[in-house]
């Protein structure tokens, strides 16, 4: 049994709400860097040079990349060895949120009730998906998720019948339906099968992963593949100006599902996509 | 590229075609869902808005709190969309711009259109690109609204794509 305080997770998600909003992620920036020396057309390469401008910027004078510092999405991964001593898991990790919107100079975006929509001015609660696991150690990933692409995604219960293409009809159409708004180049991500939460929170999850890393699958490796192509022939474009980079990469997180369905669900990242972790 | 600088007039705008980058200078007003909520109760109060709409330009934007010895914080543009369904009534009450990102619905188009107002997009994302031409930031109404509140932002030569003209 290991002892793990929580003030320990207090710090560690102060620090990474900072450092995920200010340091763009190196995959993101490579993505980036990459789609620019691809585009021939002059307004997508002035967006992408600009963005990667900005997360220059956003490093030197110690600014969030994006105003929308996002509502704080944190998994955690709790080994079944840890006892955590001094206070409850969640207020840990809210009270780091609060910590770290605050000296970070983040923005507070979260309301406490969707109708009557009053501000919490610490940006808590934090969206907490904890899981545990065997072991003695405590793993953290913040991601702040901004709301101009959390509006864009869907999900869709297909039937068994829709098969791969029935997905990637589905992914193409909520690409599409999003255009401009999202901030592209977008990341994808997809969480298929489960159940209706669970395909949600793969999603979700599926933006965590690097861009530019591979799926472990074969055959999800080349489904992704084949969408990130078929998406980018949508003309969206970096800014939805048009151009050939309107993803910089789909992950597709598949599961377990039941004999009648098909769950599928769409969560668009934009191009900060912001993830940082720690395992303590 | 064209520099562009506010107050705007029918006239500075004539020659601008959609897809143009341009650089505005001057005086810019943030207002996002929950200002132009307030707006509409105003106009429909018959009251004045917080600042002149004649000519003005309205930037959809929440900024971050500025850091010690920073005017602001990062700022750039939320989805427009959002703001459509103010918009026409706004465009209406007087000439002006806006500033936003992502497409507007048709009814806004098609009244861009009748009033000769205009809609810019800027860089989705590049808020800490956008902060350093913010050369002032003043809050003018509805401190409470937090980040929605109202600020009057003088920027310089803030790179924008003329969207809708």
């Amino acid at each position: 049994m290991r002892e793990i305080t929580a003030t320990l997770i207090t710090q560690a998600v102060a620090k990474l709400c900072i450092d995920a909003n200010i340091n763009a992620g190196g995959d993101i920036v490579a993505a980036l860097e990459q789609a620019a020396a691809l585009e021939r057309e002059e307004t997508p390469r002035y967006i992408l040079d600009a963005l990667l401008e900005n997360a220059k910027i956003a490093k030197e004078d110690g600014l969030p990349i994006c105003q929308d510092t996002g509502m704080a999405v944190v998994f955690i991964e709790l080994g079944q060895d840890v006892h955590i001593t001094g206070g409850a898991l969640t207020d840990a990790v809210n009270e780091g949120v609060r910590q770290g919107y605050k000296d970070g100079f983040l923005r507070n975006s979260v309301v406490r009730d969707p109708v009557r929509r009053d501000n919490t001015e610490d940006n808590t609660p934090a969206v907490i998906h904890a899981f545990i696991v065997p072991g003695e150690y405590l793993k953290l990933a913040v991601a702040p998720k901004g709301f101009g692409s959390e509006n864009m995604s869907a999900l869709k219960m297909l039937k068994p019948s829709d098969g791969l293409e029935g997905l990637h009809s589905f992914v193409l159409e909520t690409v599409k339906k999003a255009g401009g708004n999202p901030c592209p180049p977008v990341i994808v991500g997809v969480g298929a099968g489960g159940t209706f939460e669970l395909a949600a929170i793969l999603a979700k999850k599926a933006l965590l992963r690097n861009a530019g890393t591979k799926n472990p699958d074969p055959f999800w490796d080349d489904a992704e593949q084949r969408l990130l192509a078929a998406v980018n022939t949508l003309n969206i474009g970096p800014g939805g100006f048009g151009g050939q980079t309107t993803a910089l990469a789909v992950h597709i997180n598949p599961a377990a599902t039941h004999i009648a369905g098909f769950p599928v669900a769409v969560n668009i990242g934009c191009h900060v996509t912001r993830h940082k972790e720690i395992t303590l | 590229m064209k520099s562009l600088q506010t107050p705007l007039t029918p006239s500075n705008i004539t020659s601008l075609r959609e897809g143009e980058r341009v650089l505005l200078s001057g005086v810019i007003y943030t207002a996002r869902d929950a200002a132009h909520k307030r707006f509409m109760e105003l106009l429909g109060a018959d009251q004045p808005l917080p600042f002149p709409l004649e000519g003005s330009v309205i930037f959809y934007a929440g900024p971050c709190p500025a850091p010690p010895g920073r005017v602001i914080g990062s700022v750039g543009p939320t989805t427009s969309g959002r703001m459509d369904a103010y918009s026409p009534r706004l465009m209406r009450a007087g000439f002006h711009g806006m500033i936003g990102k992502g497409p507007r619905s048709p009814e806004v188009s098609e009244t861009i259109r009748q009033t000769g107002c205009i809609y810019f997009s800027a860089i989705g994302g590049a808020a800490a690109l956008t902060a350093r031409c913010v050369e002032k930031a003043e809050l003018i109404a509805f401190e409470d609204l937090g980040t929605e509140a109202v600020y009057a932002l003088t920027v310089k030569d803030l790179p924008l794509i003329v969207t809708n003209v």
